[in-house]
């Protein structure tokens, strides 16, 4: 048998430069008392770093993963989440 | 319990799917393909086939979904033909060289423009060079049987690759024939359920496949396509010889030969023309012409040595080319040509395959190249060689 596999696969694991969340330099923070829990963030995070909590109606941002991108601010369409610097 | 149908080529298509237990099929309709998956989802329908049917929105997005269900570990299977398969195209490279054994049946027609649903072979030829095998059939008969044998090749683990059985338009896809239906249980024991090779996306154990490679060992992963259809060569031959053993037919393996032992002159084709060549070939034989058949039943990987063994015996060779490269020429004929190359003189060639994936070509190895070259001429060395250049053995062995 060959070392290498016949089709490259990876698996996912922590790359060399760390978790992506050191590589923030604006941090987006939820104001829970307006956030209606209408996903649009959960849903257009690229990084998936936002966890849904379904019983307690509420999300969490990950930051070992968030990198700052801001994505999730710009599709709140109640403006709940804010972008705050590091 | 085997029985004898009156089938369409399409039919002995959807037929040779139900006995083979796919689980997936993704599909879009094309004229002449369509009768294929009307044939199947009414199996699903009625509860005939235990299978999930998918409808897409384009062919690119049926080889898409039948790779990912194929990534999955089950077995997968589409159908298309012409313009079909070209807008597929993309799709059928990522298939290969990810090492899924998926089964594809390509209904042959001719490419627009001017528009044309009729036969030819053009539509299966540009997929020559993606890394799927690639078996033309001559009768429904061995549609239905090719199906079947083509998961079981294209599974082995020495092979992983995908399969395409070709079958002519109308000529094939819309005749009646008499068409005999193995047992179930008779395909079940010699088609048992997929093993999960080469890997299986779950959920549980989470992978990424296919991610960028540098070219450091891009090529390497080339190279591995390639010893699959080496491989390929030798299951082929096996395959056949065991469903011969339980089912009593035999199409051939690489070739199918027909009245060759004793030619002078050679027909070289593929597909449902060699149905008639043989009934030509009998006439000829009447008038004084020994005439032979050599039906190339697989164009990937094309049956070099044997080719080169049989023109070697006769006196002149018949290509009969369904297709054509445009400022190249016919393609089976180059194909013959370079498989006989050096039987009669001329200079040694070595064919380098070099620099893939980005990997440096300069003027030091074209140095070696060449002197490498030089050095097998000397040695006395003739004819045609392909030599993967500077591949990494060590990850290889
Ligand atoms: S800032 Fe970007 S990465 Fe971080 S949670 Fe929002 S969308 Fe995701
Ligand atoms: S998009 Fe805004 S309102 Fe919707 S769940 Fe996210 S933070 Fe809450």
């Amino acid at each position: 048998m060959h070392k290498i596999p016949i089709t490259p696969i990876m698996k996912p694991s922590e790359g060399s430069m760390g978790s992506t969340g050191t590589w923030r330099i604006v941090k987006p923070v939820v104001q829970h008392d307006k956030c209606t829990y209408c996903l649009q963030c959960w849903l257009h995070c690229p990084e998936s770093a936002i966890v849904r909590v379904d019983e307690e109606r509420k999300i969490i941002i990950d930051y070992n993963y968030c990198k700052g991108c801001g994505i999730c601010s710009d599709v709140c369409p109640v403006k709940a989440i804010i972008m705050v610097e590091e | 319990m085997s029985t004898i149908k009156i089938l369409t080529g399409n039919y002995a298509v959807a037929w040779g799917v139900k006995l083979s237990r796919v689980k997936v099929i993704a599909a879009y309709p094309i004229t002449p393909q369509t009768t294929i998956v009307e044939k199947i989802a009414e199996f699903v329908e009625n509860g005939e086939m235990d299978a999930k049917y998918l409808m897409v929105e384009s062919e690119h997005s049926a080889m898409a979904a039948t790779i990912g269900a194929s990534a999955t570990g089950v077995r997968a299977f589409t159908a298309t033909s012409s313009q079909g398969l070209l807008y597929m195209h993309e799709m059928v490279w990522w298939a290969s060289a990810a090492r899924l054994p998926i089964v594809m049946a390509v209904v042959m027609r001719a490419l627009a423009p001017p528009w044309s649903i009729w036969n030819e072979h053009t539509d299966l030829m540009d997929q020559r060079d993606t890394g799927w095998l690639i078996t033309l059939a001559e009768n429904n008969q061995e549609v239905l049987d090719s199906i079947i044998m083509s998961y079981r090749i294209s599974e082995h683990e020495d092979v992983l690759l995908p399969s395409i059985v070709g079958l002519d338009a109308f000529i094939l896809s819309h005749t009646l024939e008499p068409v005999e239906i193995p047992g179930q249980d008779l395909i079940d024991e010699f088609l048992p359920p997929r093993p999960p090779k080469p890997f299986t996306l779950n959920p549980e154990n989470p992978i990424t496949h296919g991610g960028i490679v540098t070219p450091e060992y891009y090529m390497e992963f080339r190279y591995l396509i390639e010893k699959g259809m080496e491989n390929a060569r030798r299951l082929i031959v096996e395959v056949a010889k065991e469903y011969k053993n339980i089912t009593g037919r035999w199409h051939g393996d690489l070739v199918d030969e027909y009245k060759c032992s004793d030619a002078k002159i050679l027909i070289i084709v593929a597909g449902a023309t060699a149905g008639t060549c043989k009934e030509a070939v009998d006439v000829l034989r009447e008038k004084g012409f020994n005439v032979g058949v050599l039906r190339l039943r697989y164009i990937r990987p094309f049956p070099s040595s044997i080719v080169r063994e049989r023109v070697s015996s006769v006196k002149s060779v018949v290509i009969i080319d369904r297709s054509y490269s445009f400022g190249g020429g016919g393609i089976i004929g180059a194909d013959v040509a370079s498989s006989i190359y050096g039987s009669n003189g001329g200079p040694l060639i070595h064919d380098y395959i070099a620099g893939l994936g980005g990997r440096d070509i300069g003027v030091r190895e074209v140095e070696r190249i060449v002197e490498e070259t030089v050095r097998a001429m000397e040695s006395g060395e003739k004819g045609i060689k392909t030599l993967w250049f500077d591949l990494k053995r060590e990850v290889l062995e």
